[in-house]
């Protein structure tokens, strides 16, 4: 979205361009490189890189990821010719972001009301992992059965 | 059947125990501590009861197969291996639906920010930026003090002992705090 800028045209009040960077954007898991803006404390990112990377976006109905859409009354803060400001998104949308611009890199978690209602529900959650030969397990591989599932660890 | 999950930094970390156990149930290795996230788990051993329909019966709590360490923790083996043998053999429901969802410890908004930045800590530490790591890690064990798969769980990642004096320190705050692992969970079959 940003566009072309002289190289001396006046700052605007609110924001000068900054120029993009390469950043990383973990969610769920999976490491992304996308290309930000960053200034001072703020990350931006354009629609198009917001929309792909993480599945949020701006409709009519305000700050949508998947089919939870907030209503946008400050506009100004989340959105300038930058793009999206990372951190103001994951606050709407309730999601936790551990954020360090120094290193270039954001995890976006899930939100607490999610994971409880899911843990609530007393279906057993879901997960794939492998063993110690690479080999991969799902929990649901093993439906039929009654399962301890124990969680330990070398420390 | 028994699954088990290492929340361990490696398969390397995890296989002299995975291998001592000689056990032919599946045994996972949980490097992103996934499993950790989803169930809510703060410390290990913990252990959740799930029915043939996928279905939690018994919560996160604590499990030991012996009570070597008993003192330390204060969670005795023999009830709760009897009451698994209940569940398993003569299909004894450990607790009422109802009473699973209240001793859910459901996680808050603090303890998912700290796996967020538990989970940015470990990226930023493979990657080498060990300095960024170690800022992530301490914030994570401020936002969530009570969490072991945090506090602990980090201390190798980041050299130091998690049996040697950085842990005893961690366990003084623990049993100061009361030795909380999910709360008291009644143990046995119901009537």
């Amino acid at each position: 979205m940003s566009t072309g800028k002289e190289k001396d045209a006046k700052p605007t009040t609110t924001t000068t361009t900054a120029p993009e960077e390469h950043f990383t954007v973990i969610d769920d898991g999976r490491a992304l490189d996308v290309r930000a803006h960053i200034g001072g404390s703020r990350v931006r990112l354009a629609h198009d890189v917001l929309r792909n990377a993480l599945g949020i976006e701006i409709k009519l109905q305000g700050l949508c990821r998947g089919a939870v859409c907030v209503p946008i009354r400050d506009t100004a803060v989340l959105v300038t010719e930058d793009g999206i400001d990372l951190a103001t998104c994951a606050d709407r949308l309730g999601c936790p972001l551990a954020l360090d611009i120094e290193a270039r890199a954001a995890y976006l978690g899930v939100p607490a009301p999610d994971r409880g209602r899911d843990l609530a529900s007393l279906d057993a959650p879901d997960f794939t992992l492998p063993d110690l030969n690479g080999r991969l397990h799902s929990l649901s591989d093993y439906r039929g059965k009654k399962v301890l599932l124990i969680a330990h660890a070398s420390w | 059947m028994v699954i088990t999950v290492a929340l361990d930094r490696s398969s390397e970390d995890a296989r002299p125990f995975i291998e001592a156990a000689g056990a032919r149930h599946p045994s996972l290795i949980d490097t992103e501590h996934r499993v950790a996230d989803l169930y809510g788990m703060i410390n290990v051993p913990t252990a959740v009861w799930i029915d043939e329909g996928g279905r939690i019966v018994r919560p996160n709590d604590a499990l030991f197969g012996n009570d070597n360490f008993v003192q330390f923790h204060g969670i005795e083996s023999g009830p709760r291996i009897d009451a698994i043998r209940r569940w398993v053999n003569d299909g004894v429901r450990p607790l009422a639906e109802d009473d699973v969802r209240r001793f859910q410890a459901l996680p808050t908004a603090a303890q998912q920010l700290a796996r967020a930045e538990f989970a940015l800590a470990w990226h930023l530490h493979q990657r080498g930026d060990t300095a960024a790591a170690e800022r992530h890690f301490n914030r994570a064990g401020e936002l969530s003090p009570l969490d072991l798969t945090i506090r602990r769980g980090s201390m190798p990642i980041r050299g130091l002992d998690p049996m040697g004096p950085d842990f005893a320190d961690l366990y003084a705050e623990w049993v100061q705090a009361g030795m909380p692992y999910y709360g008291a969970i009644p143990v046995g079959g119901k009537t």
